[in-house]
């Protein structure tokens, strides 16, 4: 989707105005919603790109006027409804209706099992062999669409030429994957080098350049 | 009133993570232990000081480096660095003649075993906007100058792929070991929007 969180080559928005000394957490409420967000995803109701999708997805003005974890927060309670894990009526009263089910309750993650799950991650990769569209060196374009849903290749790209800088291998294809569960599309990924100048034309510097991972659904022989 | 029940200094953000918490807690779905266990995890153990042990061994190990560069997710991972938002690595090696920087324009990705959690200049709207249009001007905003004849590599972080930057190892620092050499390494150099100097 076009929106506000698509920011490569907006202008207008400031300084960067780095903090020094800058602790992890500003707030007690921060430390909660990036705990929460991590605990609930143990339910197996969504994946990362789903969650991704569930951020992004508000209107511009909401989007970049919220914090980082204001957004985390808006998204987890969508996600919880969505995914029937949680009621409207419970999320607007606080209150339970009722416990989940025994067979979710059972997934909930421990404090015993936080060091084992984090340490082993997600696994994004998949085993199918996917020959590559594309190899090392070859000139590609990325294709000139705007999905309403969620994708990873960012609009300062598209319609831009670049070229195979290395193939990743073969991973799940995000922007199906934020469909849906069990949406599992295996597609080979490749960092994909444009030149500055390619970009954002003959102002840019001449030996400057972006790559950008991007899957074979992204891409087309530019002819 | 008591003052346990008087939330009216609390925000509306503050109220609402309250509530959620503890709606979530009732329905069985998450553990309070389970969330301070997060929390102190990513507060308290996984930082950039994992990383900057990476870098210091590249920099005294010539076969670890070789390794790092072809392979960084299996040689992270033999310093006991692996797992949530690292499981794909990739080293990108600033020299003489490139200088490498790290942002994700569409989200937040970051190398968390390495890294730990993002500051919040890396996720704000300026740094991700302008990293890739404007490097230039990022790298002069934190006080980072790279010559025009350096060519500089934006990596975009889109897919699953983390990114880190193995920066240049400043001179005069030969003769350090790796826990001198850890600590001048700062979070910021391996983002790639400053250079590691000596002390």
């Amino acid at each position: 989707m076009n929106g506000a969180h698509d920011l490569g080559g907006m202008h207008g928005l400031g300084p960067i105005n780095a903090e020094v000394d800058e602790p992890v957490f500003h707030h007690e409420w921060e430390r909660r919603v990036m705990a929460l967000n991590l605990a609930a995803g143990a339910m197996g109701k969504w994946n990362i790109d789903i969650s991704r999708h569930a951020r992004e997805n508000q209107p511009p003005v909401q989007y970049l006027a919220s914090s980082y974890y204001q957004i985390w927060l808006a998204g987890l309670e969508k996600l919880l409804v969505n995914a029937a894990l949680i009621t409207a009526d419970e999320l607007s009263s606080g209150t339970a209706a009722g416990p989940l089910p025994e067979d979710l309750a059972k997934r909930a993650l421990t404090a015993e099992a936080v060091p084992e799950v984090l340490g082993r991650g997600d696994n994004f990769t998949m085993d199918d062999d996917i020959p590559q569209q594309f190899a090392v060196g070859d000139r590609v374009r990325v294709l000139n669409n705007h999905p309403t849903h969620h994708t990873r290749a960012p609009r300062y790209t598209r319609g831009h030429k670049g070229v195979i800088e290395r193939c990743h291998g073969v991973f799940v294809f995000a922007d199906e994957n934020a469909k849906g569960q069990n949406n599992r599309i295996p597609q080979n990924i490749y960092s994909v080098c444009f030149t500055a100048r390619e970009l954002w034309g003959p102002d840019a510097a001449p030996n400057d350049c972006v790559y950008v991972d991007l899957w074979d659904g992204h891409l087309e022989a530019p002819g | 009133m008591s003052e346990s029940h008087d939330h009216s200094h609390l925000s509306d953000t503050e109220l609402r993570v309250r509530s959620l918490e503890s709606l979530l807690v009732d329905k069985g779905m998450v553990n309070p232990d389970a969330l301070d266990a997060l929390i102190q995890t990513y507060e308290h153990k996984v930082g950039p000081q994992n990383g900057a042990r990476v870098v210091a061994r590249a920099w005294s190990e010539p076969d670890f480096k070789a390794w790092l560069l072809k392979d960084a997710t299996a040689a992270i991972a033999d310093m006991g660095y692996h797992g949530r938002q690292g499981e794909h690595m990739y080293v990108v090696e600033n020299t003489a003649e490139v200088h490498n920087l790290v942002v994700c324009t569409l989200c937040s990705c970051y190398p968390w075993p390495v890294l730990g959690l993002p500051p919040t200049w890396y996720k704000s709207a300026p740094y991700r906007a302008r990293a890739v249009i404007d490097p230039r001007g990022v790298l002069a905003e934190f006080g980072t100058e790279v010559g025009v004849d350096v060519s500089v590599r934006v990596w975009d972080s889109t897919a699953e792929l983390r990114y880190l930057v193995l920066p240049e190892q400043p001179k005069g620092t030969e003769g350090m070991n790796q826990e001198e050499l850890a600590a001048l390494v700062g979070r910021n150099a391996m983002i790639g929007v400053e250079k590691v100097s000596a002390l």
